[in-house]
């Protein structure tokens, strides 16, 4: 042992060494071999689980929004269509100080307060490395200023988006409605997957009913990103397929024709072909510039237009509800007819004032002195009130709300827009329901005459008007033009002998065409002969022995002026509703609308042989 | 046969024997082995391929790069020259003050993320824990090779304390991931030394009872990465992310990978520190399985080679110096692999020749360099 100690065993030593230099070149190879299951776990066995994961971390699928389907009148009249508009668009990712960068911008690109708090509020609902718009519509002039300082923004482009255009603009404002930015409550109403790159969906009118149609379908793009979301290339895209475009019944001349009627003044004017129920012509006036609404309109002017007390907002053609005064006559007196209450040739004793019987109430005649005897074509010819209290008497109020709800009159015409109301038609049951009272005689008489609780919509008395026109054939007022058939109707026929028709329209026709007709003043001239009814919607109730004073009575209490026609009278092509707020007596104000757009559609070159 | 003792010189030196001239190739005339030579110009290669898809087809890193590969490879090829027993005279220096300058870490140590592993030489930040990779199993090599092996029992315990006390110094910076490998460079040696069988299961079976004491003093942040290493999706963006997106990136290679540069973990960024630590999965993604197969390969080569060398050589000190150096190069690759694929913690430790960045490429090829001295400095007494 001394020896080894001191003389080194090289031959053991070398053995010794050697085994474990074998041990250790199994060792590391037994090792290599682990690593080597390792990868084949992963690389072979685990392959497909990991390529998904690779492919989900680099492509992102964009959303390539669709263009939305343009709106055109019967004419092919482009109403509403997509243009490119220039954005402001940041991304906050890629800026390193935002105030800075906000605070610099707006010295060369005007931003409000709103629009700022705008993209704040965008920019804090995304991620980082998506865009938030601070300006839309960009002018000329500031993309030029802002691309020659472009050096000192990054993280700042403009960008063009598809956003709407309304060429007529206040003209179809109403109709068309407008398409704005969708909000949170629309987010919860729309189908994610459909709205998903999409930021603008059709809030009132047309751009509303059929949103569905006009969206289109979302294509998709496939891209590669990298770890911060940086778009490298696209791979692959799906692309988007365009809403449809609407076709409208409406005929944008006449529309414009319509609105030039109403002037200044306040109203609505409702165009309707009795025949197929397509609507020509659907006015409310005053209106707005819907294009204020796409982008975002600021809340100055949104509040300036929702405070305006002549309501520009307002849809009076649709929405407006009013008592429908002496328009409903025709009606009325059908309805004597045909429930055998009245023939047409009994004659009534107007002497200006009508009582029932065992009651103090007076009821007055529109003229004072009264209309003399009066049968049914004088009581529509001058619209004499006393026969319609004695007619009304007659039926009493459960067959006249019988009778004239199948005229439409008292709920909506369904027509393809949102929000219509159903207007009033009273009876009992309504009176008892909504104010625990019961129905009084007195109230029959005012229903009569198209007053008291009675209300319409402009849209409701195109519609009744359209029906006595087809001698009780219902249609169904609609805007859009769907290839074929027009809607079904919802009101059922009235169905009555031509004998019971006949004298109504004669009366209607009188009311124009001679020289007691209250609307006589728009017969001069016309080329075909036209049936109407005038009426007059009272604002104000005067006292018992008050007499109603035009002068006296301050504007926005004067009467509503009313008229409704249709033309030409033996073969209706076109009826017509007409309301002109505060506008007086509806014969003197409102008839020579109608007449303006009864001639522009029954005048119109291509309708020439058509005339009788 | 018992071989004895000769004197220095060698039988190149004699000369005048043309037989012999011609039976020695050329690369042994430049004391440069052949086999290695290839492997590792193989691997370097193939590594700088990597990198340049790494480095997202950087010039001007490759360029670094290969400045670093010309002067470390020029670097192995003068070491190569020096006999071997040049290193005796240095080892113990280099051992004594690499000590030192760890102490002096540990005292005045400038931090770096929260790990003092620098010392501040004036002109340049020096680590001496990398130094140590090197020069710890050539000192337990030096001192067990003194004496008749398998060592006694006393000197078996000097030779550990050789390689505990610097680890522990290491492990204090802390820089757990560089003691452990350290520690198993030198575990190494003493095996190869012929530390007996019975020993090492004593010694694993310590290990295993002082592992609960080993998590009671490690720092929040090691523990953290054993914890991800354990569950890495428990944090899928913070500290596990390294370990998913790199084990995304080599199972999504496949069989025959996705193309060099081709890679779309690694092109796209997703993949972390893809230049350095974490090179072997872009190669894995790039060229797959069988890119794998062909780096194992190369490895196992130059490692088997680098064993064949030292149950070559003809002493105890060249012998178990050359099986130090081939462990030593084994675990890195080992560890790194290992823990890139996610069976091992992650350690900041790069693959040895592939990976972007100095001072592992220059420690790596010394090692080589003196595998050649070694090997080509033999007595060639039997021919």
């Amino acid at each position: 042992m001394a020896f080894r100690s001191m003389l080194k065993d090289y031959h053991s030593e070398a053995r010794l060494f050697r085994r474990r230099a074998y041990v250790a070149m199994g060792f590391t190879a037994l090792l290599i071999l682990g690593l080597s299951v390792r990868m084949t776990l992963l690389q072979v066995h685990e392959y497909k689980h990991y390529v998904t994961q690779s492919n989900d971390n680099r492509i992102q699928v964009r959303s390539l929004p669709p263009a939305r389907g343009h709106i055109l009148d019967r004419n092919g009249v482009v109403l509403a269509e997509n243009q490119t508009t220039l954005s402001l668009v940041l991304i906050p990712e890629q800026i390193d100080d935002l105030d800075t960068t906000l605070h610099s911008l707006r010295e060369i690109v005007a931003v409000s307060e709103d629009e700022l708090q705008r993209f704040h509020k965008q920019r804090k609902r995304q991620r980082s490395f998506l865009p938030a718009t601070l300006r839309y519509h960009l002018s000329d002039e500031e993309v030029a200023r802002f691309e020659s300082q472009r050096y000192r923004f990054p993280g700042v482009t403009v960008e063009a988006i598809l956003s709407r255009n309304y060429p007529l603009g206040a003209l179809t404002a109403h109709v068309i409605g407008y398409t704005g930015r969708i909000n949170e409550d629309d987010l919860k109403a729309l189908d994610e997957g459909r709205y998903r790159g999409s930021q603008f969906t059709g809030k009132t009118g047309i751009e509303r009913e059929y949103e569905e149609l006009l969206h289109g379908f979302p294509g998709e793009s496939r891209i590669e990103a990298n770890v911060v979301g940086r778009v490298l290339r696209e791979l692959g895209r799906t692309p988007s397929q365009s809403g449809s475009d609407l076709h409208l019944t409406l005929d944008s001349r006449l529309q414009s024709i319509a609105s030039e009627a109403l002037g200044e003044l306040k109203g609505a004017v409702v165009a309707i072909d009795p025949n197929n129920g397509e609507i020509l012509a659907l006015v409310s006036k005053p209106s707005f510039d819907p294009s204020q609404f796409v982008l975002g309109i600021p809340q100055k002017e949104y509040a300036a237009l929702r405070d305006d007390p002549s309501r520009p907002l307002f849809d009076r053609a649709l929405r407006g509800q009013y008592p429908p005064g002496s328009t409903i006559k025709p009606v009325m007196g059908l309805a004597g007819l045909a429930r055998g209450v009245m023939d047409a040739q009994e004659q009534i004793d107007c002497h200006g004032k009508y009582q029932l019987p065992n009651s103090s109430l007076v009821f007055r005649d529109w003229k004072k002195q009264g209309h003399g005897p009066t049968d049914l074509n004088k009581s529509i010819v001058e619209s004499c009130d006393v026969y319609y209290y004695e007619l009304s008497r007659r039926l009493g109020v459960d067959r006249i709300h019988e009778f004239l709800g199948q005229f439409g009159l008292g709920q909506a015409t369904g027509i393809d827009l949102p929000s219509e109301p159903n207007g009033l038609l009273p009876s009992r049951e309504w009176k008892r329901i909504t104010r625990n009272q019961p129905w009084y005689p007195g109230e029959t008489l005012n229903i009569g005459i198209g007053q008291g609780f009675f209300m319409a919509t402009p849209l409701q008395l195109a519609q009744m008007t359209a029906m006595l026109a087809n001698h009780g054939k219902p249609i169904r007022p609609h805007l859009v033009l769907e290839g074929g058939e027009p809607p079904a109707p919802t009101l059922r026929p009235v169905v009555l002998p031509d004998s019971l028709w006949q004298p109504v329209i004669k009366g209607m026709e009188d009311v124009v065409h001679t020289r007691q007709g209250t609307a006589n003043r728009i017969a001069r001239g016309a080329k075909y002969r036209i049936a109407g009814k005038t009426g007059t919607a009272q604002v104000f109730s005067l006292g018992r022995d008050e007499e109603y004073d035009e002068e006296k009575i301050p504007e926005n209490m004067r009467d509503h002026a009313l008229f409704v026609a249709f033309a030409p009278a033996q073969q209706p092509q076109i009826a017509v509703a007409v309301l002109v707020e505060n506008g007086g007596h509806g014969g003197a104000t409102a008839s020579p609308m109608a007449r303006a757009v009864m001639d522009a559609w029954l005048l119109r070159p291509e309708n020439r042989v058509a005339l009788p | 046969m018992i071989w004895p003792r000769l004197n220095t010189g060698s039988a190149l030196d004699s000369g005048g024997v043309d037989e012999t001239r011609r039976r020695i190739p050329w690369s042994h005339r430049l004391h440069l082995d052949f086999p290695l030579l290839v492997g590792l110009l193989l691997l370097a290669a193939f590594g700088l391929m990597v990198l340049y898809s790494a480095s997202g087809g950087s010039a001007d890193m490759m360029e670094r790069q290969l400045v670093r590969l010309l002067l470390a490879f020029g670097l192995m090829i003068a070491i190569a020259q020096l006999p071997p027993h040049w290193l005796k005279i240095i080892t113990t220096t280099l051992f004594t003050a690499g000590i030192i300058m760890l102490v002096l870490v540990a005292l005045f140590g400038v931090s770096s993320k929260g790990a003092q592993r620098w010392l501040d030489l004036g002109l340049f930040r020096f680590q001496p824990s990398e130094m140590m990779k090197l020069v710890i199993p050539m000192m337990v090599a030096l001192y067990l090779a003194d004496k008749q092996l398998p060592p006694q029992p006393s000197r078996l315990l000097i030779a550990t304390a050789m390689i505990v006390i610097p680890v522990l110094l290491i492990a204090k910076q802390p820089d757990l991931g560089t003691s452990l490998l350290i520690a198993s460079s030198g575990f190494f040696v003493l095996f190869l030394a012929g530390l007996p069988w019975r020993v090492m299961g004593v010694l694993g079976a310590l290990a295993a009872a002082a592992l609960p004491a080993l998590w009671a003093v490690m720092k929040p942040y090691q523990k953290q990465r054993v914890l991800t290493f354990l569950d890495p999706e428990q944090d899928p963006l913070g500290s596990g992310y390294h370990i998913i997106q790199s084990k995304i990136a080599i199972g999504s290679g496949g069989l025959f990978g996705k193309g060099w540069m081709e890679g779309t973990q690694s092109q796209l960024s997703f993949l972390p520190e893809r230049h350095t630590d974490f090179i072997f999965a872009v190669l894995a993604e790039e060229f797959g399985f069988m890119g794998v197969l062909l780096l194992f390969a190369l490895y196992l080569f130059l490692i088997w080679r680098a064993l064949s060398i030292a149950m070559q050589a003809q002493e105890t000190y060249t012998r178990l110096l050359a099986g130090a150096l081939a462990m030593t190069f084994f675990i890195f690759f080992f560890v790194n692999v290992g823990m890139v694929s996610g069976i091992l913690p992650v350690v900041g430790l790069p693959l040895p020749l592939v990976s972007y960045g100095g001072t592992a490429m220059v420690t790596t090829l010394i090692g080589f360099g003196v595998l050649m001295s070694i090997h080509t400095h033999r007595k060639l007494l039997d021919t």
